[in-house]
Parts: C-alpha cells; structure tokens; sequence
C-alpha cells in the first residue's frame, strides 16, 4: 500500500466529488458534507461511467448516466441498476492535503 | 395460486419480473422473451467496444434462478385468453395467471416505398451486429430519419470512418423530443463531422446501392439504415379486445382495461393527471413503470408519477432532458463552461430541463432540476439564468421552506 497525494481538501465542493487519475487507474474523491473526504474507485460498477460527474447528497453519490447509487463511505451499492460495490481506499487529510492509499 | 406472467424481456418486463420479488411476491413469476438471448440492455448497442457490438445483460441467467423467475427464452405469446386467464405460447405451451404485464415493447416502423425490404431496422442485437458487422472505414451508410436513434447511429459510424447520410422527412432533425436549441446544436455539430443533410425530403426508392429521393436527387449507400421511430407492439392485446389507441391503453395505476392485464414501458399509453394519455419510449420510463406494475401486481395500488427524463449521447456530447419542454414555457438559458442548460417555466413553476455538454457535465444540474420539478419549485428565473448559483443551494432551501 502507497500513500498518494491527491489534492487539496479545497479542490472539492463540500457535499462534492472530483475525479483522481494515477497509474493508469481513476478513482473518485468525495468531501461530505461534514468536510469528511473519502475515495472510491472512479467507474460506476453498472457500466464505466465516471461517478465524480455524479450528483453527491449526503453520503450518497449517483450514477450520472443510470442513476445507480452508491454510499461513498462504504461503496455499497444502494440502488439499481447497480448491484456490486465500489472498491473503497483508505484517505487521510494533513494541513488541508488530501492522500489516498492505493494498493 | 397461478402468479404473474410477463410478455416481454426486454427492459421492462425483466424490471418488473425482479421488482415483483422486491415487492415481496413469493407466487410464481414467468417471463417470456422471444429473443434468442437472456434479457439485454438496449442502450449499449448503439456504442460499439472495439468495432463489436456490446451484449451486455440485465442480468444473468442464475440472476434469474436465484430470484424464482422461470424465464422462457426465445418464446413468444400467440394469444391472450382473458376469460380463462391464460396465455398460449409459440412452443404449445399454455401459461396461467392472476395478473399479467404486457411489455411487448415496439417495434421499427417500416417504410412504404418500393425497395424498402433493403433497409436494416436499428432495434435489437441482431440489428446492431448486422449494421456494425458491414459498415466499414470508407463505407458509406445512408440512415433514413434524423431522429435520436438515426442521429446516435450517426456519431457512432462517423467515429468509424464510415461516410453517413441522414434522410429527414421534416425540415429539421430532431424536431420531436428534442428542444429546438440542442437540436440545433447537434445538427450543427453533425455537419462539422462531416455527415450529409438531406432534409424535408421523403423518399422515393431504396435501390442496391442508393436512396433516391422525391426530387429525384440519389444518395448513394453501401447500407441503408430505416430510423423512421417505433410502434407500439399491442397485437396481443388488441386481438384480446383490450383498450388501444397510441399504445395498450392504462389507468394511472398501469392496469389496461381488463384489471387483471397490466402494461408498462414502450407499449403503454399512461392515463395521464390533465386527461389523456402519454407513450414514453426511454430507458428510464420502462424501469420506472415496471417497477409500479409489479408492485401494483404484487398489490400494491400505486399510481405512476415519475418525472420523463432521457439522455442521448452523440460524439462527446450528451444531451439530458427531463420532464416535458413545451413551446408555450418560459425559456431560460444558463449557460455554462462547455455546455448549456435550459430551463422551462410554466406559470412560474418549474416543469422541465434540458441540458448538452461534453461527457456527463450537465448530468448534475439535470438530476438536481429534476428534484426541483418533483418538488413543485418556482425558483427565481435569475438564480436558474446565473452559473453562479449552485442548483443544490435551490433545492435545499425549497426543501426547508
């Protein structure tokens, strides 16, 4: 497991996502709407659409395309047509400097 | 107890087959499909992975065992017995039910003219492989109807380098459920793709190698592609002496006029709150109106209210809209970084949205529009007219008034 710099806990909209890329791999980065950040992987489990275009309510983010939802906090997939999880990474935010820890 | 038998395993009906487990239903569930295949989604086969066409399921056959549902593929319905409650299929089996859901769904319509057998429709998997199977770089395709359809097929074989032709009857494309300014900007962005407009012009002949149109002009094809919208398929039910007009006939609750016949998706003509009834050909509406009969079927009494929302995606840009745009609202534009967002007022209210932008940009402020609509909102036109404000900050306080 590496720690990756993402990006600034200020680049996120609260109640907001954004898209992170590294390695060839892309994942989506959330900030609650209590400033809690988390990531998920990038592509919603129903087909490949990036989630971070989605629209984040509390901790639920939706599928922009087929409004499948997923709890960020988890990745549990809580409405069709999604029916698998989101892979889940562990963050931590240091002065305002979002890591993820990818394997 | 008989159970629930549905006709149909496209989108709908297998929605319905699983949202009647969700509902609880622990009788039997049958669902028939007449295609050769487990119940597929639509949408994909219009976006080619790798030059193939996608067959991407709904869901799996053990899906379908571990939730009780009896699927019979590659069957279809001959004829509905209504008085004995039955249906009779095309291998001489006879099913019986409580409570059946037609989602026979549409079917292409056919074009009238000398030569039209030589059109392909684009509506099924085995239309999608037959089209993408021939149409090649340097290929030209000719699509009759600049519709949706036609004009996503379009995209997508411009993307291959196929050389496309789209034949319209009416002026514009796009004129029937699209806003007139994002069907302007599509057609516009077509052209610069380098596809061939050939508007208000009906046609005359479909040949070997050509289309020639009433004013004689010919337009050379490879391939000719019939995009000329759908038809209800309601010969069942019409032949059972249900209710029919443009489509199987339902209350608000989607029952057709025998109570224990239900209807959902492409084929049915929903009883609409203002008088009328109103056919939805999308995605969404064939899973949300599944979803109402099966738990109406299951029973439940709950009437259909769902906002109409679509999306089509053609070269990098996707179009959302939601709710019904009618010409007499009042239009207002928010303009955005690279898309566009209208909305539309009626007597202050806001009834629908719309919006085009590269990838999914605009799917945000659609989804939240579309709370708005639900919500009954009449928001401020110059908060909806300025990017600054975000639609999230609209619904929340709405939601606290």
């Amino acid at each position: 497991m590496t720690w990756v710099p993402a990006c600034k806990l200020d680049d996120i909209e609260q109640e907001g996502a954004i898209r992170f890329d590294h390695g060839g791999r892309t994942y989506a980065l959330y900030r609650g709407p209590d400033d809690s950040v988390y990531c998920t992987a990038g592509l919603c489990t129903h087909e490949a659409i990036h989630l971070a275009d989605g629209l984040v309510m509390d901790f639920e983010v939706e599928c922009p395309k087929h409004s499948g939802a997923f709890d960020y906090r988890t990745g549990e997939a809580l409405r069709l047509p999604a029916c698998e999880n989101l892979k889940i990474y562990p963050v931590e935010v240091i002065d305002g400097e979002i890591r993820v820890a990818l394997s | 107890m008989q159970g629930i038998v549905i006709i149909g395993a496209g989108e709908a009906g297998t929605r319905a087959a699983f949202a009647a487990r969700e509902a609880r239903f622990s009788g039997a569930i049958t669902l028939v499909g007449a295609e050769p295949h487990s119940p597929y989604e639509r949408p994909p086969l219009s976006k080619p992975l790798d030059g193939a066409v996608q067959m991407k399921p709904i869901c799996g056959l053990p899906a379908l065992e571990a939730t009780g549902i009896d699927y019979h593929q590659g069957v279809s319905a001959l004829r509905i017995e209504p008085d004995a409650r039955s249906v009779v299929l095309s291998d001489g089996r006879t099913l019986a039910y409580d409570k059946l859901l037609l989602a026979t769904g549409a079917r292409p319509r056919r074009l009238a003219c000398p030569g039209a057998g030589r059109a392909l429709d684009f509506r099924t998997y085995a239309d999608a492989a037959a089209i993408f199977s021939k149409a090649e770089a340097g290929g030209r395709v000719a699509i009759i109807g600049g519709g949706l359809i036609g004009m996503e097929l379009a995209a997508v074989l411009r993307g291959k380098g196929v050389a496309v032709s789209i034949i319209e009857a009416a002026p514009k494309p796009l004129g029937r459920a699209v806003p007139a300014r994002f069907a302007a900007t599509l057609h516009a962005r077509h052209m610069e793709e380098g596809v061939l407009f050939y508007l208000g012009q009906g046609v005359a002949e479909i040949t070997p190698d050509a289309v020639l149109l009433a004013d004689d002009a010919c337009v050379p094809a490879d391939i000719v592609v019939a995009a000329v919208g759908v038809v209800p398929d309601m010969a069942l039910a019409e032949a059972a002496g249900l209710a029919t007009g443009n489509g199987i006939l339902t209350d608000a609750f989607l029952r057709t006029s025998d109570p224990h016949i239900f209807a959902a998706g492409d084929c049915a003509a929903v009883s609409q709150p203002d008088g009328g009834q109103v056919r939805f050909e999308s995605w969404r509406n064939a899973r949300s109106q599944a979803e109402t009969a099966a738990r109406n079927m299951a029973g439940a009494n709950e009437a259909f209210a769902a906002t109409p929302w679509f999306w089509s995606d053609q070269y990098d840009l996707c179009l959302q809209v939601a709710g019904l745009p009618l010409p007499g609202h009042q239009s207002i534009v928010r303009t955005l970084g690279d898309g566009e967002l209208e909305f539309y007022l009626d007597g202050g209210r806001l009834v629908a949205a719309a919006g085009l932008g590269v990838g999914n940009g605009i799917a945000r402020d659609i989804k939240l529009a579309e709370m708005l609509i639900a919500a009954g909102v009449a928001p401020d036109p110059a908060a909806l007219m300025d990017p600054g404000v975000n639609l999230k900050t609209l619904l929340k306080s709405a939601r606290a008034a």
